[in-house]
């Protein structure tokens, strides 16, 4: 599915005051069996924001107002690590989710993001822990991604530099997806299969 | 200049180089899995052709029921209808798919290597994290998202960032009593989950270089569970001695190593001479510690996040900190995954349980139905059977909880896979990552513990 294009965007954000958070916690491996669809919505976060009854978790951030409006997630260290399921992007998405702010990504999972419009915002831990402690004081305050200046804005007129990969960038700024792009590279691929290849079946260079 | 092993497979499959770094490679082998249904979804919703379906190859595992053979068999519909999609997916593009009923179905990550599928110098990719296993083998192997493989099905390419280059290097000997996997896991437990993020590690040294290939699969199995990119042996006489005569071997294939003077990003070294062997007693797979020594308590942990971690993942696992790791009363045991599931593993295994009994429910689970076959035609079966444990068909299975098979609530699982993540047995389920050899043991005490000598 090609992505729309990113540019601005600006949301409440909410603290997510946890680190290490896999994708097996962003969506659990029983749920992703279904095809993507507007249930992935009640598949974010499924064991942390529902009981074993289905009842939501009072104590869980997203389960509280204003935090239940949020399009942005603080989050700790190494958000998104473990298994490759893009399901896991799929469930953030169909929760309002569209960037998270964290000290670091796991790699897979950092990839996936980006190829579904949901930008992974990599900041310093202080900052992050910063931006946390600011919206547990304010809740319902905003922050917003500018991916064309690569900055992250916060409600108290702090600009937060971050970066991510050029390539990945231009396909979220012109809401473009990698498949395409590759495919103008066809004879280059050709010209590997015809040129390269035997020559390195017969033993790696 | 001097090449790593990784920058010699690397430059010989760069198809095109951007400005900025970024990479188009040429992928020679694409392994996929059920799960595979969203990026071929995502190409139908694109009219567009697998462009290189004799490159790609399917396994049935993450579904796979472990007490059946037949499709039809598996009661949950939605189950059986994500297998029969993947068998449709792969007909469709005129893929092999080694599905239940093949006699060669097996774990990805196990048949794969073991089929000779996986060779030397090659790129390797699949839509799952723990693809560095191949890396064995003297192959760079990345786990990729859905919609890369949709990419790798459409162009046989994937775009890569190098990534930087780390080198591991166990000195030493390993004692005995302890395997691979108390290597990774004593690695993570030192490094961090993060320790190796955006790497590519290169495992080398003299402890490395004396493990079979199958205990050198179990290592990359794990490169990803310190954050890592991939892992990677380079291959040599084992590798060439263990990958000769299998279904698809290449009759040849030239040495392949890192020069002597190639330079690392980085580089750690663990003495493999002090390495016990180890068990998880937390939620992420750093959080681990010899069976001999303690929990670790909270207040203990070197920094504030640290702590707060800790607390967080012992109130899950049900513990206080402080007691001994051998004092842990378990539920049941899974011997499985494609982290020690191998026929080496299921020996180890065995060699524990011949001649006693259980205490504990144990699952066995090999890696292959290959793996399967050879076990059975040297009598693990029965002496798996005759010490009380289920001996099943190849999958998955409790590593992952996708077949339906899961650990109850609360209950408290030795397991031989890679992830003690919150859930990932099943929900409220607690993990204690363990080697085969400490399961076995471990099964026989109804405690965490090692097998004794
Ligand atoms: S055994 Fe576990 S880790 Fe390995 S491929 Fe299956 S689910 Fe993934």
């Amino acid at each position: 599915m090609m992505p729309e294009p990113f540019t601005t965007f600006e949301a409440i954000a909410a603290p997510l005051d946890l680190h290490n958070v896999d994708t097996d916690q962003i969506i659990p491996a029983r749920l992703m069996r279904r095809p993507r669809d507007e249930r992935y919505a009640t598949y974010g976060f499924h064991d942390l924001r529902f009981d074993a009854g289905g009842a939501k978790r009072p104590d869980f951030v997203l389960n509280r107002a204003p935090f239940d409006q949020a399009g942005i997630l603080v989050a700790g260290r190494n958000f998104g690590v473990g298994s490759s399921r893009e399901a896991a992007v799929y469930a953030l998405l169909a929760l309002g989710i569209r960037a998270v702010v964290a000290e670091g990504f796991g790699d897979i999972f950092f990839g996936n993001a980006l190829k579904n419009g949901l930008v992974p915002v990599r900041l310093p831990g202080p900052v992050v822990e910063a931006l946390r402690a600011g919206l547990h004081a304010a809740p319902g305050a905003w922050l917003a991604v500018d991916l064309a200046a690569l900055l992250l804005r916060d409600a108290a007129g702090a600009a937060h530099p971050f970066t991510i990969p050029n390539f990945a960038r231009d396909c979220l700024l012109r809401g473009v997806d990698e498949i395409g792009l590759t495919l103008t590279l066809i004879a280059e691929i050709e010209a590997f299969e015809h040129h390269l290849m035997p020559s390195r079946q017969a033993g790696a260079s | 200049m001097a090449r790593t092993l990784f920058a010699r497979i690397w430059d010989a499959h760069v198809v095109h180089w951007r400005d900025d770094g970024l990479c188009l490679l040429y992928v020679d082998r694409h392994y996929f899995h059920e799960g595979s249904f969203h990026a071929f979804n995502m190409l139908r919703a694109r009219g567009l052709k697998v462009r290189r379906p004799d490159l790609s190859f399917g396994f049935g595992d993450h579904y796979a029921p472990t007490r059946a053979r037949r499709t039809d068999a598996v009661a949950d519909p939605e189950i059986r209808g994500i297998i029969e999609t993947f068998e449709a997916n792969a007909r469709a593009a005129g893929i092999r798919a080694f599905d239940l009923a093949d006699p060669d179905q097996g774990i990805v990550h196990v048949a794969g290597p073991e089929l000779g599928l996986t060779q030397p110098g090659m790129t390797v990719v699949c839509g799952d994290s723990h693809t560095s296993t191949h890396g064995a083998l003297g192959a760079l192997a990345f786990g990729i998202g859905a919609s890369e493989v949709a990419h790798v099905l459409a162009t046989q390419t994937i775009w890569q960032a190098m990534p930087r280059q780390m080198r591991v290097s166990f000195t030493g000997a390993l004692p005995a009593g302890s395997g691979a996997k108390d290597m990774a896991l004593a690695l993570i437990a030192a490094i961090g989950t993060g320790g190796a993020a955006g790497s590519a590690i290169e495992f080398a040294g003299p402890a490395v270089r004396a493990l079979s290939v199958e205990a050198r699969l179990t290592l990359c199995n794990m490169a990803i569970e310190a954050g890592a990119r991939t892992g990677m042996v380079a291959p040599d006489e084992v590798t060439r001695a263990w990958l000769a005569g299998r279904p698809f071997t290449p009759p040849g294939w030239a040495p392949l190593a890192s020069d002597a003077e190639a330079v690392f990003d980085a580089e750690v070294t663990l003495d493999a001479a002090a390495i016990a062997p180890m068990a998880s007693w937390g939620t992420s797979p750093e959080e681990a510690a010899p069976l001999s020594g303690r929990v670790p308590r909270a207040e203990d942990a070197p920094d504030a996040a640290r702590a707060a971690a800790w607390r967080h993942s012992l109130d899950y696992m049900g513990l206080s900190g402080g007691e001994a790791m051998s004092d842990i009363r378990i539920d049941r045991v899974f011997l499985g995954s494609c982290t020690n599931a191998r026929l080496d593993d299921l020996r180890a295994a065995a060699a524990v349980l011949r001649g006693r009994r259980v205490a504990v429910p144990m699952l066995v689970s090999p890696g292959s139905s290959a793996v399967k076959r050879a076990a059975e035609a040297e009598g693990l079966d029965r002496v798996f059977a005759d010490a009380g444990a289920a001996w099943e068909e190849s999958g998955c299975s409790l590593c992952v909880s996708m077949n339906g098979d899961s650990v109850g609530e609360g209950q408290r699982c030795a397991s031989t896979s890679n992830r003690n993540f919150v859930g990932r047995q099943g929900r409220g389920a607690r993990t204690h990552l363990v080697s085969p050899a400490s399961a076995a043991a471990s099964a026989l005490a109804g405690r965490l513990v090692a097998a004794e000598g």
